[in-house]
């Protein structure tokens, strides 16, 4: 099946359209938060304050990459273990995010998070850092310099393949998929 | 008495963290394109060519084939007629990280103290070495860039002798299944059995430098590696864990004798960039 082209950022209707198993390419703005960027955004939230970006329909890409060469936009890019931002992903989608790409298993609690505000969980595949370089056509930082790698990141995107995992409606591609060529 | 610079070993090292970062070895690349001949579903193809196509841009435009350059992790034999001059061993290769991770533009995720401030290093060191001293008079670096999402899925079980090989299987196998998508499959599986709770971890790791696809040498432990693939095979679950027949490219197992009382087993996991180099100097 041909993967679907989708544009960042995403309305409810966009992510309705989404089912686990879809292979998609991405295009537009997408930002990245690991482990440390994720803590500090849930701190403001506590504290009521404002984010430094807005995170309402965007995709977030658990990511750390490689210091970029000069002459590149970025370094090798592949994705994180998203099961490290579980504790984080359900506030991240009361506050408008609508994607999250990374790799590997959710929490029942993000599973639910999901269902409940309308996103999806897509993940892009692991150690395929040097392809998935490509797909990126320019990064700055937008928020928490001091923390390097781990600093929020703007990223432009064209055609940057990924697989949904988790929809809007409670499916799971991990089970599904794992379930349909056991033997 | 043979006598070698600390510096040439350094030089040795920094060039082997950029080479094992950007090329991946034949014996992975070749296990790849042999999991694409053998995958049945359509998604885990996809991913598949992905992988093989990520190799090709890595080894093209001198970009590291994962983001995650991993922590160093060294083998080194030793032989005994060798005399280093000009520092220590450790300092020698680790001034080699330095260089390697600086020069090669590649991640630096190792932090200081695992527990409090997790402060960044900013050099990727210290490396983690384990040296064997051995007769002769050359010296042979096997190097590995060990990533951390493979690294997170791995376990150590001190196992009774009455498990048996049933036992034996089943650890290895459950804890590969509840990995799952985790450690970036399609997954070498690095097992250890037999000496103490210690040596069995460092005998599953070392597994992981064996090249993909070599069986053990005695003909019992390689039908149980053969075995246990097929089983972790039959999970279904997948390149990537989307679903499919290559859920691991390899199983090997290094053995050890064991004490009377115990069946030390350890599983080490390794991400389909299965990175490893060796040079003898």
């Amino acid at each position: 099946m041909e993967p679907k082209k989708i544009q960042a950022p995403l309305s409810d209707e966009d992510v309705m359209d989404l089912k686990a198993g879809d292979n998609v390419l991405i295009n537009g703005v997408i930002y990245t938060a690991r482990d440390a960027a994720h803590k500090k955004l849930v701190e403001l939230m506590d504290k009521g304050e404002d984010l430094p970006i807005d995170l309402k329909g965007q995709f977030i890409f658990y990511v750390g990459p490689t210091p970029a060469k000069p002459g590149q936009a970025i370094g090798s890019a592949g994705p994180t273990t998203s099961g490290r931002m579980d504790a984080y992903t359900p506030r991240m989608l009361e506050k408008g995010m609508k994607a999250c790409i990374g790799k590997g298993l959710r929490s029942q609690a993000v599973k639910d998070a999901l269902v409940k505000h309308k996103g999806v969980y897509l993940a892009a595949v692991g150690g395929a850092g040097a392809l998935l370089s490509k797909k990126i056509k320019k990064s700055e930082v937008v928020a928490y310099p001091e923390l390097g790698a781990e600093a929020i990141h703007r990223l432009e995107v064209e055609d940057f393949p990924a697989t949904v995992i988790n929809d809007a409606y409670g499916n799971d591609l991990y089970e599904e998929g794992a379930k349909q060529y056991a033997r | 008495m043979r006598e070698l610079a600390a510096s040439t070993i350094s030089d040795h090292v920094a060039e082997m963290c950029e080479e094992a970062n950007i090329y991946l070895g034949q014996d992975v690349f070749g296990a790849l394109k042999d999991a694409l001949e053998t995958e049945e579903s359509p998604t885990g193809k996809e991913v598949l060519k992905q992988l093989i196509e990520n190799v090709e841009i890595a080894r093209d435009e001198q970009i590291p084939i994962c983001q995650d350059t991993g922590f160093a992790v060294f083998f080194v034999e030793w032989g005994q007629d060798v005399h280093l001059t000009g520092g220590t061993l450790e300092e020698a290769i680790n001034a080699g990280v330095r260089r390697g991770y600086d020069e090669g533009y590649l991640r630096k995720s190792i932090v200081k103290d695992p527990l409090f401030e997790r402060k960044n290093t900013g050099d990727n060191t210290p490396a983690v070495i384990y040296t064997d001293i051995v007769a002769g008079d050359k010296v042979k670096i096997h190097f590995a860039p060990k990533g951390g999402g493979s690294e997170n899925m791995s376990a150590v079980k001190m196992l009774k002798p009455s498990d048996g090989e049933e036992g034996f299987v089943d650890f290895v196998v459950n804890q590969v299944k509840t990995a799952g998508p985790n450690p970036c499959p399609p997954i070498v599986v690095g097992v250890g059995i037999g000496g103490t709770f210690d040596k069995v971890a460092v005998l599953a790791k070392k597994a992981l430098f064996r090249p993909v696809g070599q069986s053990h040498p005695d003909s019992r432990f390689a039908e149980l590696e053969k075995k246990i693939k097929e089983k972790i095979n039959d999970l279904g679950v997948g390149p990537q864990g989307f679903g499919g027949r290559n859920f691991a490219l390899a199983v090997h197992i290094e053995d050890y004798p064991s004490h009377i009382a115990s069946m030390a087993a350890a599983v080490n996991l390794n991400c389909h960039a299965c990175r490893h180099l060796e040079r003898e100097i």
